[in-house]
């Protein structure tokens, strides 16, 4: 028996917006009046570490998604998506921001990393798609790299049993109202990009 | 008239909710992972609602002034992570003798799996040694309703009441109902009453006596309580407490399995309600995060009530004994105690993971700390012994100056027993301004009253940064953002006894190095506090300094810059380049060999 409507793992990296993807589908899953549950990421790993969201929605039980049980995987970094590739759902969708944060171990010469395709194919293996696309750059179209993980968001809306029209809601409830317009064209520019 | 909301909330910001609608008066606390929130969220409202929120110098003092809170009639709040419960034993374990006036509630929020801690000690073990209930939630749900029980039993039986959420309660959100906030209560005041309030041993003893008679008053209570409840289904059973009864009932559920559940929310566990569940079952499966506890209990209770129940759980292997609970380790081991198969995590190819590059959590880019540790490091050469803390710093691990890391304060003190216990080498200790002022101040004091020979440097970056930049004494303002004494580190250490003391930025290498090699020559104790303003805290208060760039040109490719650490600094292959993420610190430019990095004008 499934116990959750839809599970989303968001990855990334501390400081890459992770939270407020959590905060936004959150508060739109409550104004549609479907139970939520997230767990976020807070302490070390915020400094510049791995960071890993789970939010279930339409879920009364634990806000922790089982390993092989996602839904979707929602990364905002292509290595990362490639590290919590285990969470998804052979079912499952993986969207994915091809531009990649560098992390020390890479910038200090100790690791390298991998081209994008290293990365996507073996992603292709465990789940039924890949949407790979560069959400900084269509951010930046929107009017700042800032907005990168709503841009995710926008891609992510299909596949979450909400309105569209209750995400923007949720939306501007959430970011300041000077960002607004370059959040709503961000959204757009995800939706967009997996049509 | 009590309104009911429905919010999506942290955790914590949950329980923080719960103790306004409480009315509590007064809330301490000392930050550490995964607790912070709850004082964050709280202090900037405690003027609109009257009460008093602080940030203390560490554990051991918010116990302290959440006691004498409580004995004016205030109900109170303490909040810490598990380890701080450490430093606050020593009044938590009286405190159940002499007993509360107004509630008292204490947060102790554990960290399975260490995600930001350095040890995995279960604080329910903390409760059943001072003989005090604790309430274990299993989402933020509870832990909001918990805290509103947690005030009326300490009234009740006039005992301390601990919560302990775990970090996936303290850091998961839900939609959360909670109240409007209460009224703090009236008119406090502290009444004299020697016999409760001095613990002498003369009226110890006879607390002790009264502690132990609470007891069977406090399970019949908690035996109601709804977080103790049970469904039987078959004669197959599952214990299951806090967050796990939640994995529990959601494993089963998937499952489609006939299973019988008891779910444990409170403790000290309702004995009859353990016996009447193991008498019905043949084969029950324990499931907890961290310590048996409910394990253990249910091993005693099975010797009188049920001898021949088969139990599983942490001493039979079935449910891992360290790290993190999660929903499919629960959901393994209960299919594996019913024979059903077990569901394995998808498996990535282990050649197909090792592309990956680590991401360890790494000190800023333009970060004092790691200029700090470069300086040191030149001065005291990489043979010295560098006794390390709790903090940000600690991430340093790579920089080959953290040699140790204990618990908070632990540095100063480890490097004394160091040298006396009979290293010639140069000892540099190093902690940071609010890790010296939770408990470094007494180890400071110890080294100078016992003649250490050693340095002692103070990271002065004028906050609590890992927690999440809270405030503390050295950064002359409170939690609530009201003006506090002006505090020099340099005049305390002097006090305390340290023969050389002196101030340095470590964002100028060349004097930071000589501040660093005097204090090596000195022939005692000496103190260096590396004074540089959090860079996240700096860029948040709006400093902006010009980004540093690579002369292409000048560039030898010695890589003497990449190996710094800075994450703004990357090598391209043949030269080294610098990223985005600069923030202006200069220090690369100091130490390229070339001088081919400069500023951007």
């Amino acid at each position: 028996m499934r116990t959750s409507k839809c599970d989303v793992v968001v990855v990334g990296v501390g400081g890459q917006g992770v939270i407020l993807i959590s905060e936004i589908i959150g508060r739109a899953a409550m104004l549609a009046g479907l139970s939520v549950r997230g767990v976020e990421t807070h302490g070390m790993a915020q400094r510049g570490g791995s960071v890993i969201n789970h939010i279930r929605v339409g879920c009364d039980y634990s806000a922790m998604i089982s390993p092989g049980g996602a839904d979707v995987l929602l990364a905002m970094e292509p290595a990362e998506a490639l590290r919590y590739a285990h969470y998804l759902s052979p079912e499952g969708v993986a969207l994915v921001n091809t531009k990649p944060v560098m992390p020390v171990t890479v910038t200090t010469g100790v690791a390298s990393y991998p081209s994008i395709e290293e990365i996507l194919a073996p992603l292709r293996e465990v789940c039924s798609q890949v949407w790979a696309m560069d959400a900084t750059g269509l951010a930046a179209k929107a009017g700042s790299p800032q907005a990168t993980n709503v841009v995710m968001l926008g891609a992510l809306s299909k596949h979450l049993p909400i309105e569209e029209t209750t995400l923007m809601e949720a939306l501007s409830e959430t970011v300041p109202a000077r960002f607004l317009e370059i959040n709503r064209k961000a959204f757009e520019l995800g939706k967009i990009e997996v049509e | 008239m009590v309104f009911i909301l429905r919010e999506y909330l942290l955790g914590n910001i949950a329980i923080a909710k719960g103790i306004l609608e409480a009315g509590a008066g007064v809330v301490s606390g000392y930050p550490g992972t995964p607790s912070s929130e709850i004082v964050d969220f709280l202090a900037p409202l405690a003027k609109e609602h009257g009460i008093h929120v602080e940030w203390s110098v560490n554990e051991k003092v918010a116990m302290e002034v959440a006691i004498g809170a409580s004995w004016t009639g205030t109900r109170s709040v303490v909040t810490m992570k598990h380890v701080g419960l450490n430093v606050a034993a020593d009044p938590f374990m009286t405190l159940a003798y002499l007993g509360v006036g107004g509630g008292m509630v204490v947060i102790s929020a554990d960290d399975p799996y260490c995600h930001s801690s350095q040890n995995e000690q279960d604080s329910r073990r903390y409760a059943s040694f001072a003989r005090v209930p604790c309430l274990d939630p299993a989402d933020p749900q509870e832990a909001r309703d918990m805290i509103l029980r947690a005030f009326a039993l300490s009234e009740e039986f006039g005992v301390p009441v601990m919560l302990r959420p775990t970090t996936r309660v303290s850091h998961a959100r839900a939609d959360v109902e909670v109240g409007s906030p209460g009224k703090r209560m009236d008119k406090p005041s502290f009444e004299k009453n020697p016999a409760k309030r001095v613990a002498l041993p003369v009226h110890a003893r006879p607390l002790h006596v009264e502690l132990l008679d609470k007891q069977t008053g406090i399970e019949a209570a908690l035996a109601e309580e709804p977080w103790n409840r049970f469904e039987m289904k078959s004669e197959v059973g599952v214990i299951a407490s806090g967050i796990a009864g939640l994995y529990a009932e959601e494993a089963i559920a998937e499952l489609e399995a006939d299973i019988s559940l008891l779910r444990i929310g409170a403790y000290p566990m309702p004995r009859k309600m353990v016996g009447d569940f193991l008498e019905r079952v043949e084969k029950v499966l324990v499931i907890e995060e961290m310590d048996p506890v409910v394990e253990e209990f249910a091993e005693m209770v099975a010797k009188e009530r049920n001898p021949k129940v088969e139990i599983l759980g942490k001493r039979s292997g079935a449910v891992p004994s360290v790290g993190e609970l999660d929903p499919l380790t629960v959901r393994n081991a209960i299919a594996g105690m019913i024979d059903l198969p077990r569901r394995a995590a998808p498996k990535m190819n282990r050649e197909v993971l090792s592309i990956l590059p680590p991401r360890p959590p790494a000190l800023c880019p333009g970060c004092s700390h790691r200029a700090t540790y470069y300086a040191m490091r030149k001065a005291f050469g990489k043979d010295a012994v560098f006794p390390n803390d709790i903090g940000c710093y600690t991430m340093g691990v790579g920089m080959g100056t953290v040699d140790t890391c204990l618990c908070m304060g632990a540095s100063i003190t480890v490097g004394t027993g160091i040298r006396f216990g009979g290293e010639e080498k140069g000892i540099c200790a190093v902690l940071g301004d609010s890790t010296f002022l939770h408990s470094g101040l007494t180890g400071l004091l110890n080294a100078a009253y016992n003649d250490a020979r050693m340095t002692v440097t103070i990271l002065d970056n004028s906050i609590t940064a890992m927690t999440g930049h809270q405030p503390h004494p050295g950064t002359g303002c409170t939690a609530c953002g009201e003006t506090s004494p002006a505090l020099s580190l340099e005049d305390i250490c002097r006090s305390l006894g340290a023969g050389f003391v002196e101030t340095t930025d470590p964002y100028d290498l060349e004097s930071a190095i000589d501040a660093f090699e005097r204090a090596r020559d000195h022939p005692g104790l000496s103190v260096v506090v590396a004074k540089q303003a959090c860079v996240i805290s700096a860029i948040r208060s709006g400093v902006r300094r010009p980004r540093l760039k690579v002369d292409e040109e000048k560039c030898g490719g010695c890589k003497i810059c990449v190996k710094f650490g800075c994450p703004a600094i990357e090598f391209d292959g043949e030269v080294a380049k610098i990223n985005a993420l600069c923030s202006g610190c200069g220090v690369c430019a100091q130490i390229c060999p070339q001088k081919a990095i400069e500023v951007v004008k």
